[in-house]
């Protein structure tokens, strides 16, 4: 196969042989294999505009026909016409149980990713990483199992002992034994590995010249940890803490496993010891009950303020992480 | 940075000197220092210590309650039709085979997808559908699992007006699957060093075949590791499942009808009736299995990554 | 069958930055012509354009031609990975591929472009192997994976893997710069008794390596830190070393060689 064609605003070679440049059976395979390659990543954005489009074109009718306040109202009856639903106890139990494993895990987890990092003993660190990973490898039903019947019985005189010492503040008034606060210490459990498990890889890239500066100092481990290790890690944390909140936020099974269900018409509490529904356990509970389109409307309603909401959460994370990407490069 | 921390707590010690030998030739780090990094050290020891609690006591549980059943041969064997909540044995074999089902149906389709739009992002992707990929693959990465199996009862249940059966099941999976696959296939697209494509190049293959020749091959076994790390994860799932998959106890092979078991819902469906000796350690059984499930894929897709990583 | 290079107004842009600007040059068939200049002078760049090998970076291109017996590389019907089939290169760093073994990665250019004849690949894994001066140490392991070798065996397999496809001219990039110096030895060797049959061009930032092994010697330079690289002047080796045209070159020259 010889080459004749040459670019119109140049000259062609003067009267030398053309060259000889195979063309081989690239051009075909190339174009199918980069073509492929092209409808894989827009199916990705199909997908994705399908779903929002989907859960929008449902929801919205169902909003329409609210009679309430679909933000800020408490009521949830979508039994009956007309419709009465609002996601305000939703949010308050999602956003709480969040707050509550927020508050406990990143600080233990971190703390592990550091036990792991800088304070186990060589042969211990490699096992100990992977004992904690193991904690991500349980399933969340399993979780829910546990947490109903060993751990809420298992909480039960804590709650009963803060409820009766504490109950004058709102928040602690005493309640019920499957509580936000149960709900919350499992999510806890349940996110700690996605904390311990990016804080270390954040951790242990920390340079070690920063931290040889620091113990050349005289600095004590626990000060070079403070010096070097923990200002070097903070975004990388923080991201880690926003990744765990948006997977806690929407955990299903566990929570609704675990969480005892309020009569309608509850008056409204502060108290951690209530009972109640998040987003997603409300939607898994009545998951059997999708009969009429408004009503299932009114669930994917629900399932869209979860989504934003961690959409939210993990767009932070992102731009934590873009930042930290920014700066040490 | 370090120079102004270490100043602070001297100035709060006046005896620090900031030695920290036990050497008498040099005055050693102050008690107040030196209790506070003791403390530490204690505070790190109880918060490992602390998070391996629950799983000691999960697992202890796990097996203590359901170990029993698992090691009769009729649990891998039987399924679940006729056996009364009330009456000892049955199997989980038909909860099983959905679980794998799913997961498979799950795997193959994902699979594909995520592989050839993390080949797009690394190999060929430029500008801006580049990054409006990227971008959506970040959006379905945080889609929780409830709101990917409520689209698809919006599109496959609401819309089609098909009944709830496997196959609807695993797509909602192949939702949740899709971003960790491209995420993993990515980071080992772009740890191929530069060098392979541009040799490949300049031997006069082409790009398609460089791909996969060349890149593929040298990435494959961390994208398997990718591949098996997230099959973990989704089988796992239980929220799915809850509006997509009912269970039932018999067998059922039939992605495309009738109801079908997995041990999610068979755990889900017999733990009403945690209070009978015999539904218990059921489902402490059947919680159990798939607790096994799941590691053996972790631990293969380690092993696997390990393996590959020596070879490279 | 070695080809002349003929580059004729060349520049050659990052995107919108000019790293090298208007070269012309002829290097000669069956000839070692070596690149010098000081670090990031472009002389890799322009050696990169020779095989079409620049335009792989995002935002690479071209102006101007080079010819190869008279055929514009750049001309607009000519497939790059034809243009790479006839113009072999090798790299700074040895890089034979990991996952496959010693006779894959020999095979590999013929295989990769749908060669299946077993006694074709097998005469052309030896032949390459010979030609690159390794047959002798690896011929009882073809089988074990070619990362397996010493730098300087690996740097000779990436030879012999682009000579396996046959091509008209062997390109080279700091071949040596990461090998030690009886490695290095070995490799200027085999570039010395590949001449006959190649054109060669090879950047080097080594002096007497230039010296020792090229016939013809073209050094680049920068104008200044920004500005696009420069070809000063190509011309004999010795004439390039002994006595050359430019003032520039006698200042690189006796600064780096002197």
């Amino acid at each position: 196969m010889s080459v004749t064609g040459v670019p119109v605003d140049l000259e062609p070679p003067s009267g030398q042989e053309p060259t000889e440049v195979p063309r081989g059976p690239g051009r075909l395979g190339d174009r199918l294999f980069g073509g492929s390659a092209t409808l894989a990543g827009t199916i990705v954005i199909a997908l994705v505009t399908l779903v929002g489009v989907f859960l929008l074109a449902q929801a919205i009718p169902a909003i329409a026909k609210d009679q309430v306040n679909f933000l800020w109202s408490r009521e949830w009856n979508v039994d009956s016409e007309p419709l009465r639903f609002g996601v305000r106890d939703l949010l308050w139990a999602t956003v709480v149980t969040s707050i509550i494993a927020m508050l406990l895990a990143v600080p233990v987890g971190v703390a592990v990713a550091l036990f792991i990092t800088e304070y186990a003993p060589r042969w211990l660190a490699r096992p100990a990483a992977q004992l904690v990973d193991l904690l991500a490898a349980v399933p969340s039903i399993v979780y829910g199992l546990w947490g109903v019947a060993t751990f809420t019985p298992f909480v039960g005189p804590l709650q009963n002992w803060l409820g009766s010492t504490l109950g004058w503040i709102p928040l602690f008034a005493p309640k019920y034994q499957s509580s936000l606060f149960v709900v919350g210490i499992v999510l806890a459990i349940m996110i700690l590995p996605i904390v311990t498990a990016l804080s270390r890889e954040v951790f242990s890239q920390t340079p070690r010249t920063h931290k040889e500066a620091a113990l050349a100092l005289g600095a004590t481990k626990w000060e070079m940890i403070r010096t070097a290790v923990l200002p070097y890690g903070q975004p990388g944390v923080i991201s880690a803490a926003m990744l765990a909140l948006g997977r806690a936020l929407g955990e299903t099974i566990a929570v609704t496993m675990i969480l005892s269900a309020l009569a309608p018409g509850s008056p409204w509490s502060w108290s951690l010891f209530n009972g109640g529904a998040t987003f997603a356990s409300l939607i898994a509970n009545n998951a059997a009950e999708f009969d009429s389109p408004e009503k299932t409307g009114a669930y994917i309603a629900a399932g869209l303020v979860l989504f934003v909401l961690t959409f939210v959460v993990n767009a932070i994370a992102r731009i934590v992480i873009e930042r930290r990407k920014a700066f040490t490069e | 940075m370090s120079h102004t921390a270490t100043a602070t707590t001297a100035a709060n010690d006046p005896d620090s000197s900031g030695a920290r030998h036990r050497d008498p030739l040099f005055t050693t780090a102050s008690g107040g220092r030196k209790t506070k990094d003791l403390i530490a050290k204690v505070v790190m020891w109880a918060a490992f210590l602390l998070a391996l609690s629950p799983l000691v006591w999960i697992l202890w549980q796990v097996i203590s309650f359901g170990g029993q059943n698992l090691m009769q041969s009729e649990w891998w064997t039987h399924s679940m039709r006729g056996i009364t909540t009330r009456r000892e044995g049955g199997g989980a074999y038909h909860a099983i085979m959905g679980t794998l089902l799913q997961g498979l149906v799950t795997g193959l389709i994902s699979v594909p997808i995520g592989v050839f739009t993390a080949i797009y992002l690394v190999e060929y992707g430029r500008g801006r559908l580049a990054r409006a990929v990227s971008f959506m693959v970040d959006i379905l990465t945080g889609v929780p699992s409830i709101v990917a199996a409520l689209f698809i009862y919006a599109l496959w249940v609401t819309t089609f007006g098909w009944n709830r059966v496997g196959v609807a099941v695993s797509l909602s999976l192949v939702l949740l699957m899709i971003p960790t696959i491209v995420r993993s296939t990515e980071e080992m697209l772009k740890l191929v060093p530069n060098e392979l494509r541009e040799a490949s190049l300049a031997l006069g293959v082409p790009k398609w075949k460089t791909i996969a020749s060349v890149v593929l091959p040298t990435a494959f076994s961390g994208i398997v590791t990718g591949v098996l790390l997230g099959l973990a994860r989704v089988m796992g799932e239980t929220a799915p499942l809850l509006i997509l998959g009912p269970y039932t106890k018999n067998i059922n092979f039939d992605l495309f009808s009738g109801n079908m078991a997995t041990l999610p819902t068979m755990i889900n469906d017999e733990r009403q009736y945690l209070a009978l000796p015999a539904a218990h350690d059921r489902v402490w059984a059947a919680a159990l299995t798939l607790i096994l499930l799941i590691l053996l894929l972790n631990l293969a897709g380690r092993l696997i990554g390990r393996a590959g990583a020596v070879k490279a | 069958m070695a080809k002349r290079i003929d580059v004729e107004n060349l520049s050659i842009f990052y995107g919108s930055f000019k790293a090298v600007e208007d070269v012309s040059m002829t290097i000669e068939p069956r000839s070692v012509t070596a690149f010098i200049g000081s670090s990031g002078c472009g002389k890799s760049t322009v050696l990169r354009t020779l095989n079409r090998m620049h335009e792989v970076v995002p935002g690479g291109r071209v102006e101007g031609k080079v010819l190869l017996d008279g055929t514009d590389l750049y001309g607009s019907s000519v497939d790059p990975v034809g243009v790479r089939r006839t113009v072999g290169m090798v790299f700074q760093r040895p890089n034979p591929f990991p996952t496959m073994t010693i006779y894959e990665n020999v095979a590999a250019g013929l295989r990769l472009n749908g060669v299946k004849n077993k006694k074709r690949l097998d005469e052309t894994v030896e032949r390459s192997l010979r030609g690159a001066n390794l047959w002798n140490e690896v011929k009882d392991r073809l089988d074990k994976p070619g990362a397996g070798l010493s730098g300087g065996q690996q740097q000779r397999l990436c030879i012999a893997r682009a000579i396996a496809v046959e091509p008209q001219v062997l390109l080279m990039d700091e071949p040596c710069s990461a090998l030690d110096p009886i490695s290095t030895l070995a490799v200027e060797d085999l570039i010395t008794e590949l001449k006959p049959k190649y054109t060669i061009v090879i950047v080097t930032h080594n002096m007497q390596q230039a010296a020792r092994v090229s016939d013809r010697t073209a050094f680049f330079n920068l104008s200044a830190q920004g500005k696009p690289g420069n070809l000063i002047e190509i011309d004999d080796t010795t004439k390039i070393f002994n006595n050359p045209t430019e003032k520039a070159t006698e200042d690189y020259i006796s600064g780096r060689f002197g």
